[in-house]
């Protein structure tokens, strides 16, 4: 079955798939009706797609690949911008050593912080699929999101007109939890609407599920269904505030939503595990799930996204260790 | 965002990852190995090849009738003379001793298996050698606790067992034969599949190694010829066989009338019912593994899919996106996913049985692989369309094809499922627990998986119904095989 849904307002796109009304009951028998998924089988997919043996020029590709779908993240209440004007310089030149070193997608901070990145990044601000960096803010009261819908709209208007060019949004965990699918679902378009700019434009969407409150792989597929039926353009596992965050597992999962709704309706929606994430290994495991899962063509920072800190130098000590064939050290990469 | 079409393979395409095989110390050749050391055959010798090659690894000697009585020469001595008086937990010890080998050795056997039988390294690595090891732990914890196998107060070993395995799982079914019979006091005389000997005399060095005594276990290598002449040798007291249902038959004929014991462990056609409630990504893995494990050669593997017809098309088009990342290739590289077929003969079966289906009406469809120039190779292939009447839902193909069927009702798939001469396993997908319990409750099979398949663990026993052979072999049950209550009469040889 596939469903014709050309830039439809999440809303009436949702109609469209639920096939009628858009009630809470509606939405609930949708989500419901959903194949279950078995935790077993799931964890044994995920682990033997881990036993993938990625070597030389295959290895070399994912390791520039990895760092151009990362989000250089900084979450902390002790931020400064000083700390962001730093992170920002390291996403733009991750290794002074190595000039052919990609640019990492985008810069990932707190809303206060959108002004200090944008104007840190300069000129060099923009869309990763032209070589530039692009801006993530954390909105809807991160990482709770334990605030009134009017101020989560506030707060995403806020980063939107500072210049944000994503904005990575929490659901509220108790109303889904709670059964509220609605609730969840208008929070979710509201934010979208919120996301639009005054010449007509959108900052894209992440919708942070925050997996490791949602107690079962049931409801991370429930969860991951609703967010793009309400017009997420990302799929995102955590805040990186919540352990665990994000699991290849979740991931896995994850993807096959987004999978099985491109299978729908022809739509492309992005997957972004955040949280947890350090190794050049570890991230190499998520790019062949990606692959093998969605395809290949998913491995582009407009459908796939690496929220992390540390995991960059990891992966700049691997680059210097395959272009000089010894290792290095964390004393040879900088500090963000 | 940019235009998203990748035409070709680019990083699905991953750079080679080969195994290396510089751990193997592999000699030109092998001769037999009787009363704790290599001796020369006297029945000439043949050469084993690498199936994703066709290059010969080794020479290896064949077992003639005059062999084979030395071997079980050899093991009714150590019978009579050191196994069968050794306390349980000595037994024990050389057990465990020989489990630690293989772990220890574990690459090496690994590289040695994939070479030699063309299944890929990941499966031999990961699921081959840990569970000979499991094996061997296992019926090494039994060996001082016979008293408590159900079978009465000591239970007596039965004398010397002649064993003859295939070639699907070499060593694996090696240690399935070897362990319990170890455990239960028994020397043992056995005789690998012609196509796949090279485990099998590399673990005849660990026996060494371990400091087995000198014919507890014996390796005779060779052909069918080889296998008869164990089997119908007089001072055998058990029998126990794996492989086709045909010499299966023919092993029960040679048997009958003696007093030796027989456990068969032969083909299967087993059903993999998906309902339309299964956890569907899940199912989807389950009959990937079920029947493109070991590229379909396992006869437990789950060739007839039974699918609920309302779901059907959308578990085969699933099945289908599936099969097509599937990796085909040099089994030796950690990215293979289907190996080679181990022999030209079994190749031609496939392909026969492949023709047959297409002739008989069912929609063939394979996967998209590029097949390598030499070696055997099959890709991996679903009809659609089959019949119960359909031969290929009825033959044992033993390779990677799978049967596509479909069912309306719980009654019919049951129907369905049952009928064929085999019962060896079934699979069961399904979120509901309860229909999980009434389905696999009026299964004629021997093992029943939910919502997994293929799954083994030495501590469950395994055996089939019907053709698929009789006897069971792991956990207590397999012991059973190989000993005889201590409060029968029948007197065991000394």
């Amino acid at each position: 079955m596939t469903i014709d849904t050309p830039a439809l307002a999440p809303v009436e796109r949702a109609v469209r798939v639920l096939g009628g009304d858009l009630t809470e009951r509606g939405l609930r028998q949708h989500l419901e009706g959903l194949s279950g998924v078995d935790a077993v089988g799931l964890e044994q997919r995920a682990a033997s797609l881990a036993t993938r043996s990625i070597k030389t020029s295959s290895k070399a590709w994912a390791l520039d690949r990895i760092i151009e779908l990362i989000d250089l993240t900084t979450l902390e209440g002790a931020d400064t911008p000083g700390k962001v004007r730093s992170l920002v310089a390291k996403a733009l030149v991750p290794d002074a050593t190595d000039p052919s070193t990609p640019r990492v997608a985008a810069v990932c901070v707190y809303g206060d912080m959108v002004p200090v990145a944008v104007d840190a990044l300069g000129g060099a601000h923009g869309d990763p699929d032209d070589g530039l960096v692009s801006v993530a803010a954390v909105a809807t009261a991160f990482p709770s999101g334990r605030a009134s819908l009017a101020v989560k709209l506030a707060d995403t208007r806020d980063a939107v007109a500072a210049g944000a060019d994503e904005i990575d949004m929490v659901i509220d965990r108790g109303a889904f939890l709670s059964g509220r699918l609605g609730k969840v679902f208008e929070e979710i378009a509201a934010v979208k609407e919120a996301c639009r700019r005054e010449d007509g434009t959108s900052a894209s969407l992440k919708v942070i599920l925050e997996t490791g409150e949602l107690a079962s792989y049931d409801n991370i597929r429930r969860a991951s269904w609703l967010a793009i039926l309400a017009g997420g353009d990302f799929i995102k596992t955590s805040t990186g505030k919540v352990s665990p965050a994000a699991t290849l597992p979740v991931t896995l999962l994850m993807l096959e939503a987004v999978r099985d709704w491109h299978r729908l309706t022809g739509e492309h929606v992005g997957v972004k595990p955040a949280g947890g994430i350090r190794s050049s290994k570890d991230a190499v495991r998520y790019l062949v799930t990606v692959a093998e899962t969605v395809g290949e063509q998913w491995l582009q920072p407009h459908l796939f996204r690496f929220g992390a800190s540390s995991l960059l130098n990891d992966v700049l000590m691997q680059r210097q260790k395959l272009r000089s064939g010894h290792y290095s050290g964390p004393d040879y990469v900088t500090i963000d | 965002m940019k235009d998203i079409e990748i035409t070709g393979r680019g990083f699905l395409d991953y750079a080679p990852a080969p195994e290396s095989t510089s751990i193997l110390n592999l000699k030109d050749s092998y001769g037999l190995f009787i009363d704790g050391e290599f001796r020369e055959g006297s029945g000439g010798a043949f050469t084993t090849i690498s199936p994703a090659t066709e290059k010969p690894i080794a020479e290896i000697a064949i077992a003639s009738e005059a062999d084979v009585d030395a071997a079980v020469q050899a093991a009714r001595n150590a019978y009579r003379k050191t196994w069968s008086r050794m306390p349980g937990a000595d037994r024990g010890k050389y057990l465990f001793r020989i489990a630690r080998l293989v772990q220890e050795r574990a690459r090496e056997l690994a590289v040695a298996e994939s070479l030699d039988n063309g299944k890929p390294i990941t499966e031999s690595r990961d699921t081959d050698i840990p569970l000979v090891a499991a094996w061997f732990f296992y019926y090494a914890g039994w060996a001082d606790k016979l008293d408590y196998a159900g079978l009465g107060s000591a239970p007596r070993p039965l004398g010397v067992a002649a064993q003859v395995i295939p070639w699907n799982f070499p060593l694996l079914m090696l240690a399935w034969k070897i362990a319990p019979a170890l455990a239960a006091g028994n020397t043992v005389v056995l005789k690998p599949a012609e196509t796949t000997p090279l485990s099998a005399l590399l673990f005849a060095e660990i026996l060494q190694q371990a400091d087995l005594p000198p014919g507890v276990v014996n390796i005779v290598t060779g052909a069918g010829e080889t296998g008869a002449a164990l089997v119908r040798h007089p001072d055998v007291d058990k029998v126990a066989f794996t492989g086709s249902t045909s010499v299966g038959r023919e092993i029960a004929r040679t048997v009958a009338g003696t007093t030796k014991r027989l456990t068969l462990e032969l083909g299967g056609k087993a059903a993999n019912i998906v309902f339309d409630d299964a956890p569907i990504d899940q199912a989807v893995e389950g009959i990937v593994n079920g029947i493109f494990f070991n590229q379909g050669h396992v006869c437990c593997a789950g060739s007839r899919l039974l699918v609920q017809e309302n779901v059907h098309d959308e578990v085969v088009d699933r099945l289908k996106a599936r099969l097509s990342t599937l990796r085909m290739g040099d089994p030796l590289d950690k990215n293979t996913d289907i190996g080679a077929i181990n022999s030209r003969e079994q190749l031609e079966r496939i392909r026969r049985l492949s023709d047959i289906g297409e002739a008989e009406g069912g929609e063939r469809w394979s996967a998209p692989c590029d097949i390598p120039q030499d070696g055997f190779w099959f890709a991996p292939t679903i009809f659609t369309g089959v019949s119960t009447s359909s031969t290929i839902a009825r033959e044992e193909i033993f390779g990677p094809v799978l049967s596509v069927l479909t069912f309306r009702t719980p009654a019919e798939a049951i129907a369905k499922a049952n009928n064929t001469p085999y019962g060896l396993s079934a699979g069961i997908w399904s979120d509901k627990g309860s229909k999980i319990l009434a389905v696999a409750d009026r299964l004629r099979a021997g093992v029943v998986w939910a919502n997994t398949f293929n799954r083994f663990d030495p501590a469950s026993p395994f055996g089939g119904y019907k053709e698929s052979g009789y006897g069971r072999e792991g956990g207590r049950h397999g012991l059973g095989a190989y000993l005889r209550s201590g409060a029968s009469t029948e007197g065991g040889k000394r």
